[in-house]
């Protein structure tokens, strides 16, 4: 009994661990293509862009996501838009073809994100120059809706032509490996003792615990959204514009 | 009997290359590496912008010439510096690294400060492009920083911890990794604002 209290924390540690670590990273789950948590853009004008954007990765597979926050809450946007860009890995893995706009509504302020694949097309200096002369105009106005649709668009025009859909999809074998690897014993384990009780009893297998692996894996995507496929492990390098409106 | 032991040193063996971290401090040290790449990456990229900057700064503020010839001379200077892997291990080659590189922000935030007062040149198109580009980069050379900073952390942790400190000081012989510090005053994002 002695080692009890022990084993009890390392049982604990783990969520304590996860609770913490959900807390200090205070990034808005991605959704869609629009992820409009400032409620900036219209309904109408956000299934628009969610088509749009849509189409564009279905021809060219580059990824444009449009992320709109209430605030800052103090954060730097550069730093802010990293992090989103991190954690949301917006564009294939290889190509890292990917945008994320960001406008914090009460700051006023808002970032092209560009990812590592697009910056020979998408420059600094183009991203700038979408900021500065299509979307600020815009905002600048008032006119919110008119401004995500004419950046969306020379977001689109920008980088049109830079990639193209693969012919099939490959689904990421080496990942699901490399996740399962460490589980192979287990499993192995678990088979050797299915096919012996199998043997034993000459029954159907039985689906105990180990049923419950495979599951795990499948869901990972994201389910709302319609058919997006969340991010597909994009990489980005800080490369993009930010403005203030 | 003979193969028993056979079969224990080799277990021993299987044990130790897998559990004494040697592939992960290699593989550590090849991510410091790389981020060190992107360091070197972004900050060519801003010395490489600065001929253009100063061009056109020249031509509308003549008076400026002390400013000028500051980022002129903090472009030397990083330019002497010759940029190396090895510079990873040298501690004091790194900190002159570092301190040129803060020398040559701080002359490009003065001449910023200098150019408010010259709407014209503010109005340029080419000066906008240019200071986009600028932005750009050093937004750039922040991510690049935090990224090095990070991979250097989990470097200098993997050396450290037990069975790796072992395996370290009896085969590998990897030192600690120098991580860049935050300039004084440089707390927020070191921003190129006009």
């Amino acid at each position: 009994m002695r080692n009890k209290p022990a084993f009890l924390i390392f049982i604990i540690l783990p969520f304590v661990f996860f609770s913490l670590l959900a807390h200090a990273l205070d990034i808005p789950k991605l959704q869609g293509y629009v992820n409009d948590y400032a409620n900036m853009i219209s309904p109408s004008v956000k299934a628009e862009l969610e088509n749009e954007l849509r189409a564009f990765e279905q021809t060219d597979s580059t990824q444009i996501v449009i992320l709109t926050v209430p605030s800052l809450e103090g954060e730097v946007i550069e730093d802010f838009s990293i992090k989103v860009a991190e954690a949301w890995k917006i564009g294939q893995k290889g190509k890292d073809n990917g945008v994320i706009l960001t406008v914090a509504k009460q700051e006023r302020k808002l970032r092209i994100e560009v990812g590592r694949g697009l910056e020979g097309k998408l420059t600094d200096l183009m991203a700038g120059r979408i900021t500065d002369l299509v979307i600020k105009p815009r905002f600048k106005r008032g006119d919110l809706n008119e401004g995500f649709i004419a950046g969306v668009h020379a977001l689109i025009d920008a980088t049109r032509g830079e990639f193209k859909i693969d012919e099939k999809r490959r689904p990421p074998e080496g990942d699901i490996f490399s996740i399962l690897f460490p589980v192979i014993p287990f499993l192995i384990f678990a088979a050797i003792i299915a096919l012996r009780s199998r043997i034993r009893r000459g029954g159907p297998w039985s689906s105990g615990g180990y049923g419950g692996i495979g599951s795990g894996f499948g869901g990972g995507g994201f389910s709302s959204g319609g058919d997006f496929g969340g991010g597909s492990g994009g990489g980005f390098g800080g490369g993009g514009a930010s403005g203030d409106w | 009997m003979k193969k028993r032991i056979m079969y224990i040193v080799f277990t021993c063996m299987l044990l130790t290359v897998s559990g004494c971290g040697y592939n992960t401090m290699q593989k550590n040290e090849e991510a410091v590496k790389a981020a060190w790449g992107d360091i070197e990456a972004t900050y060519q990229r801003r010395n490489d912008l600065i001929p253009n900057l100063v061009e056109v700064v020249k031509t509308y503020a003549k008076h400026e010439r002390e400013t000028l010839t500051a980022v002129t001379e903090a472009r030397a200077k990083v330019g002497a510096i010759q940029m190396s892997k090895n510079m990873l291990d040298d501690p004091k080659t790194f900190t002159q690294f570092q301190q040129a590189q803060s020398a040559m922000s701080s002359a490009l935030s003065r001449l910023m400060v200098v150019v408010e007062r010259y709407p014209d040149l503010k109005a340029n198109q080419n000066f906008q492009d240019l200071q986009n580009q600028l932005e750009g980069t050093e937004n750039r050379i922040n991510v690049a920083r935090t990224r090095y900073n990070k991979a250097v952390e989990t470097f200098n942790t993997s050396i450290r911890v037990f069975p790796n400190s072992l395996t370290n000081s009896l085969l590998l012989h990897l030192k600690l990794k120098e991580p860049f510090k935050a300039e004084a005053g440089a707390e927020k994002a070191p921003k190129v604002k006009f």
